[in-house]
């Protein structure tokens, strides 16, 4: 009964979807205000019922009601509770769902703050976030419906994929899919600004917050997911560049070059066209993104179970979206000339070159991933593209940006006196050389060129994001303090530091050694003692495991000690590897237990990571960054009283 | 300089620069590829000289051997039609096990066994790598079609 009510939920949803999407537009277009009011309520019930469906799909779950295929296949009784709950978006079709409760939030939370819009304007965009919504409450609702039955019951589950059964993962994916479907309010705003002709400045102001926010849990959902493969896929490495990675990349990689020219068009009223075009593209990657991974198109160590003919409805509903709001562009862009200028040493002139180099990044990224597809088309050969390529061409365009970001920081807008300009900026930047310089030689022991640029360019941000906080501390009584989005900038570039200087450090000194060893061996790797002291059986709530006891000295001394695990989950009988890790600021020691090897010996991976904590603080100080910059006050302000306060606030940032 | 020229300079710069970048990755592109090769064709000697390449196919039951206590190890793969001698020396990944599709990256030694450098199993055991379903399929069919045209040819006088 209860998954019945869930898709009745979802089919009277859709309903409500259409009505959202078809009748605000058509309000807008003929100037009828009735038809118009329809999106706010609509939009209220569409969440409402998305919601509804959602908690049966829950509900199924924690019952543990095996007649509905879904739950079947991907819980089981001894199942822990967080387990059941966060199964029901461990798979293709609840996660769908997800989507769709996500996508429902974030169109409530804008009919909720956009009171200050002029009516037609916010009707279109939540049209607009309704049309979005039938394109996936159709897909659901036609080729992945969770609430299928199973007809007879299964006596027990088939268990929930041993790699999801972990507190990260039962995080990631909702986080992930804010700020995937968050670039629905950024696209919805531009196809809104785009059908309604009016394209001033103001469209790029209501966006920009939205898009931050967006941006920020895409942040955070890729550094969990990061973090999740570090410890759970077992072998320590923290990006593979496969297909799902590159998934969510690509649209973050867009999605950063939005953000960046939303602020030139706010500011300055230039790069209109460019900026709509981001808006659009942010949006399409997402899509596409979801498009490769639930068709099953490319091969990823993340595919589970896909199905061709889902790729086909995504690619369609994908050619409408992307086809229809290119159209539309096409139609608008003509228009859109702007009189402002800029010197060429200017902050307009660093944007440009932001959004050029992160647009390339994020092309060579979608090249990479399509390619195998591409050759076979063309040739009829398999081929795969491994993560050195996507390094060496990823670091191509990022390094030169990296550079430019410190001194883009610090430029004003219209036009900067270089001389000045450089004044400011030569004491960070002899600082980054010393360290990028030292570091190595000192800590590590040895350099290499590409290495010592990296660095450099690591503490270049950091040291060029503490100019203004220092400054903002030491200024006289009475000037101006810094604005909150000046200082979310600053503070969100100081995380790009931190994961740059990361990045270099455990890319360039990780020690990994697999090592055949027998309960009572010692080794020693990167100055550490590792000491296999026993191997042991243990039971799990659903699993079985043989734990290894390693004790870690250094010079004799006690450091830590680790207990690595090989699980067996009892229902898929599937092996499973939890690596013990011992944390610090500046290392992770990393133990991983492989497979026996006769004579009592048991292949063991030990590795030294230094830094890597860095890559995940870096990326979290990124989206704090975020949260204080959206939270600007001059996103808060009434229309009224943002008249009287704009043009000081406005100037400000 | 002029507006026009500043604006005919910055393009031009930014037109090498993009020239030597795209040139820079492509033939990064060219060394980092790697080729699925069958392993039907490994066996008749098909396999590309000095670079990387995959293979694919399922482990062979019973083929895999290694010292006791020793990291290194050897197995047989399949397609179902030729066989394929793999070594490799590290940590196999969870789902390896006779019986199971596996992919493996690596180049042919001198000795014609393929030395891998890395081996794949997917998270799921039930998921079997496209490519490696595609070959098993294929030369599953072949071989039975040789089998039964053996077979007819023995049912002649």
């Amino acid at each position: 009964m209860i998954p019945e009510l869930g898709h009745f939920a979802l089919i009277l949803a859709l309903s409500l979807a259409i009505c959202q999407g078809v009748m605000p537009l058509i309000g807008a277009q003929r100037g009828d205000d009735s038809l118009m009011a329809l999106a706010r309520p609509a939009a209220l019930g569409q969440f409402v019922f998305v919601a509804f469906s959602f908690g049966c799909l829950t509900w199924s779950f924690l019952q543990s009601d095996f007649s509905v295929l879904y739950v079947a296949n991907h819980s089981q009784l001894e199942l822990p509770t967080i387990y059941k709950i966060s199964a029901v978006w461990g798979a293709h079709e609840g996660s769908l769902l997800l989507w769709i409760l996500i996508l429902a939030v974030w169109t409530v939370a804008v009919s909720r703050y956009s009171a200050e819009l002029p009516l037609s304007m916010r009707a279109r965009v939540i049209g607009v976030l309704g049309l979005l919504s039938c394109g996936f409450l159709l897909f659901t609702l036609l080729t992945s419906n969770p609430f299928e039955r199973l007809i007879p019951a299964a006596q027990d589950g088939a268990d929930l994929n041993p790699l999801l059964q972990d507190p990260g993962l039962a995080i990631h994916p909702p986080l992930l899919y804010i700020g995937y479907v968050g670039f629905s309010v950024a696209f919805a705003f531009a196809v809104a600004a785009m059908l309604s002709g009016n394209l001033d400045q103001t469209w790029a102001r209501w966006t920009r917050p939205w898009t931050t926010w967006a941006w920020l849990f895409l942040t955070v959902g890729i550094a969990l997911g990061s973090w999740w493969a570090y410890y759970e896929l077992g072998w320590g490495g923290w990006w593979f560049w496969d297909p799902v990675e590159n998934a969510s990349f690509m649209p973050w990689l867009a999605g950063t070059a939005l953000i960046h020219s939303l602020a030139v068009t706010e500011k300055r009223g230039l790069f209109k066209s460019w900026t709509l075009l981001l808006a659009i593209s942010a949006f399409s990657l997402s899509l596409l993104g979801t498009f490769l991974v639930r068709s099953g198109i490319l091969v990823s160590v993340h595919a589970f179970a896909t199905d061709p003919s889902r790729g086909l409805f995504i690619l369609i509903f994908l050619g409408i979206v992307i086809g229809g709001a290119l159209t539309l562009y096409a139609m608008r862009a003509p228009s859109l000339d702007s009189a402002a200028g800029f010197r060429p040493l200017s902050r307009e002139t660093f944007l440009l070159l932001n959004n050029v180099l992160l647009v390339i990044a994020a092309t060579l990224v979608l090249f990479g991933t399509l390619s195998p597809l591409l050759v076979e088309f063309a040739s009829g050969e398999k081929i795969s593209v491994g993560p050195p390529w996507f390094e060496i061409a990823f670091v191509i365009p990022m390094l030169p940006l990296i550079f430019l970001v410190g001194l883009g920081m610090h430029t004003a807008w219209r036009t900067q006196d270089p001389r000045r300009l450089f004044a400011m900026v030569r004491t960070p930047a002899i600082i980054a050389v010393v360290l990028g310089v030292l570091v190595p030689t000192f800590f590590y022991g040895r350099f290499s060129l590409m290495t010592v640029v990296s660095l450099i360019a690591g503490f270049w941000i950091v040291a060029v994001s503490l100019l203004q906080p220092l400054r903002n501390l030491r200024r006289e009584e009475g000037a101006a303090r810094m604005t909150r989005s000046a200082l979310g900038m600053t503070v969100a570039h100081l995380g790009l530091g931190l994961f740059v200087i990361g990045v270099t450090i455990v890319s360039t000194f990780t020690v990994e050694e697999d090592i055949s060893m027998v309960p009572g061996q010692k080794v020693a790797v990167a100055g550490y003692d590792f000491e296999l002291k026993s191997l042991d059986r243990v039971e799990g709530p659903n699993y079985n495991a043989l734990e290894g006891l390693v004790e870690i000295r250094r010079n004799g001394e006690f450091v830590s000690e680790l207990r690595p695990q090989k699980r067996t989950y009892r229902v898929q009988q599937s092996p499973m590897t939890e690596a013990g890790i011992d944390v610090g600021w500046n290392r992770d020691l990393f133990v991983a237990l492989g497979d026996p090897l006769g004579n009592a010996a048991w292949s063991v991976r030990i590795q030294y990571k230094p830094m890597i904590r860095f890559i995940w603080l870096g990326a979290f100080v990124m989206a704090l960054g975020g949260i204080v910059a959206a939270s600007d006050r001059r996103y808060r302000l009434t229309a009224a009283a943002r008249d009287k306060q704009g043009v000081v606030a406005g100037e400000a940032a | 300089m002029k507006p026009r020229q500043q604006r005919m300079l910055a393009v031009g710069l930014a037109a090498v620069g993009l020239l030597i970048a795209t040139v820079l990755t492509m033939q990064a592109f060219e060394k980092n590829m790697m080729f699925y090769v069958e392993i039907s064709e490994v066996a008749k000697g098909n396999a590309p000289e000095d670079r990387n390449f995959r293979v694919g196919g399922l482990v062979v039951e019973e083929s895999v051997v290694r010292e006791p206590g020793d990291l290194q190890v050897q197995f047989t793969l399949t397609d179902m039609e030729a066989e394929l001698d793999v070594l490799f020396s590290g940590v196999l990944p969870d789902l390896f096990r006779e019986g199971q599709g596996i992919i493996a990256h690596g180049r042919m030694g001198d000795n014609g066994k393929f030395v891998a450098d890395k081996v794949l199993a997917k998270h799921d055991e039930n998921y079997m790598p496209p490519e490696v379903a595609e070959s098993l399929a294929k030369h599953a069919a072949a071989k039975a079609a040789a089998q039964a045209e053996a077979a007819a040819e023995a049912v002649k006088p």
